[in-house]
């Protein structure tokens, strides 16, 4: 490349990652302003902060967020990964068919999954509340972790398993022993991509909850709709640092466990 | 194998029964509700019925779906544009790739409805961009910005252009270099192998990308909420509003049957574009 495409493309460059954050960076400063209204920078203060943790609509927000995400991480991996194994290794009767199965959550928009479960809730008279918004979510995440497992299976060698079985052992053993090992880093990658799907996800959530039990982002939608507070300003700056720290941990440990 | 095939079909019967009992025939419910009557108070009388579609093909309604239709595509538009270029130069920078794929990252994993709350204070009459454009006196008066269709477009590009960025991203990334050599050496210009080389070989990527952010832009409700005001509405809204005010839900199926068509088939459309053995690249 020459040095002057390469100096524009830099500044190019510059320029889309100001447009992403400049955003963001604005947000988090209102965060700390004086003012209630918001747009005009009046004093530096940590109280938007200090009222977030006396506020006890979004601890119990963050509450029905944290069981959401944990379970649906913990079924969806599961799912995931099993499903993973079945499609990687053997070829079945119907395989086009899972696939394409695996493959409608990751196409079809969430608003048709979070209405369509509505409609099955209603129908059946269940009660909305913080179990109903997993299904939904199991749903869209069980295929990404799926195809990520699937990825990391490609680079599986698998004369280790039939060593494992030479030198005596079960198939459970091999399992565990050396199968599951090599996998793991695959199936932690898979879960945290769930998990930050889950954490993040608004529109099923906001359909299959009830009055009470919505999640973090259905809470922030519905104080956004009723007036911008800095208290938003402060959440959402907890939020995006929680996510980065998140990344950043597991995906140090990640590289770790591939080394 | 008898024995293999039967481990395989337990393995996959979790999430199978799972994607069966929360995905399938819930969608085939919104099929079955979309074909009857409402009571008009969110309740099903089971008759068989086109009423709510003849209702959703009504100049009303098909004039909100074009212009989501309309939005979506436009915002995807200035996506690849914004896009192409700043993937070009992650893939092909000497040195801090994955800072740079982190610092890309990290609005990906933020929440949407967080992100776009951001623009509120940019785009308001009073929020930032009008005061500094004011204080600099190259207008004299607030601009209007927020709560029209501007608003919108930026929304929707702000918000899903991470997915138009990754998918463009690997495509260069994995782009034959020789390729580029060969066109040098045949006396092809920069921009010449540009557009008759690199473009084309990394069109699966821009396709994928294409249909990444134009699925979800056009299904999406809260960017119409947060930056569209009362006024400006997409599909996505019409829908949420059948079902939780107005307590149609058979126009809500049908519109939802409809936008899902939609989206069958422009990912159908554009996947013409492209070769079936570059598909790898969509999903």
């Amino acid at each position: 490349m020459r040095v002057k495409t390469k100096r524009i493309l830099f500044v190019y460059s510059m320029l889309v990652f100001l447009f992403f954050y400049i955003p963001m960076i604005v947000l988090m400063i209102f965060s700390f302003n004086d003012s209630k209204l918001g747009t005009v920078w009046t004093g530096f203060t940590f109280d938007w902060y200090f009222k977030l943790i006396h506020d006890e609509q979004i601890i119990n927000a963050l509450k029905n967020s944290i069981i959401v995400t944990m379970i649906t991480t913990l079924i969806a991996s599961i799912l995931g990964t099993l499903a993973a194994l079945a499609i990687h290794r053997y070829k079945f009767f119907g395989k086009q068919v899972v696939n394409f199965l695996f493959y409608i959550p990751v196409v079809i928009p969430d608003i048709v999954v979070g209405v369509a479960l509505l409609a099955i809730y209603g129908w059946l008279h269940v009660t909305l509340g913080v179990p109903t918004v997993i299904p939904g979510h199991v749903v869209i995440t069980t295929s990404y972790v799926m195809l990520v497992v699937v990825a990391r299976l490609y680079g599986f060698d698998s004369s280790l398993e039939e060593a494992a079985k030479d030198l005596g052992a079960n198939s459970w053993q091999t399992f565990w022993k050396v199968t599951f090992p090599l996998i793991f880093p695959g199936v932690l990658a898979g879960a945290l991509m769930a998990f930050t799907i889950s954490l993040d996800e608004f529109v099923i959530a906001f359909f299959n909850t009830g009055p009470g039990s919505g999640t973090l982002p259905v809470l922030i939608y519905s104080m956004v709709r009723k007036g911008v507070s800095p208290e938003i300003n402060a959440l959402s700056t907890i939020m995006i640092f929680f996510i980065v720290i998140m990344v950043l941990v597991v995906g140090k440990r990640m590289t770790q466990t591939k080394k | 194998m008898i024995k293999n095939i039967k481990l395989a079909y337990s393995l996959l019967s979790p999430s199978m029964l799972w994607l069966l009992l929360f995905l399938v025939i819930p969608v085939a419910m919104i099929v079955v509700i979309s074909f009857t009557v409402s009571d008009g108070y969110g309740g099903t009388i089971y008759e068989f019925s086109l009423s709510s579609y003849k209702l959703a093909f009504s100049s009303f309604y098909l004039k909100i779906i074009w212009q989501s239709v309309l939005w979506a595509f436009a915002a995807s538009v200035i996506c690849l544009v914004m896009a192409y270029p700043f993937a070009y130069f992650i893939a092909r920078v000497d040195k801090g790739k994955n800072i740079l794929l982190f610092l890309v990252m990290i609005p990906f994993w933020s929440n949407l409805v967080v992100r776009l709350y951001s623009w509120n204070a940019l785009l308001n009459d009073g929020g930032v961009i009008n005061n500094i454009l004011m204080h600099f006196g190259i207008i004299s008066e607030p601009v209007k910005m927020l709560y029209t269709s501007f608003a919108i477009i930026v929304g929707l590009v702000y918000g899903f252009l991470p997915f138009m960025i990754l998918p463009i991203y690997s495509s260069i990334e994995q782009l034959d270099k020789s390729y580029l050599e060969a066109a040098e050496d045949l006396g092809a210009n920069p921009v010449k192998t540009f557009f008759r080389v690199t473009l084309p070989l990394t069109l699966p990527g821009i396709i994928a990308g294409f249909i990444m952010t134009f699925v979800p832009a056009i299904s999406v409700f809260v960017v119409a909420d947060l930056l569209g005001g009362n006024k400006l509405v997409m599909v996505g809204n019409v829908i949420r509003d059948s079902f939780l005010v107005e307590m149609n839900w058979q126009l809500g199926a049908a519109l939802s049957i409809l936008l899902m068509v939609l989206v069958l088939l422009s990912v159908l459309l554009f996947m013409k574009f492209t070769s079936s053995k570059d598909k790898k690249f969509l999903f």
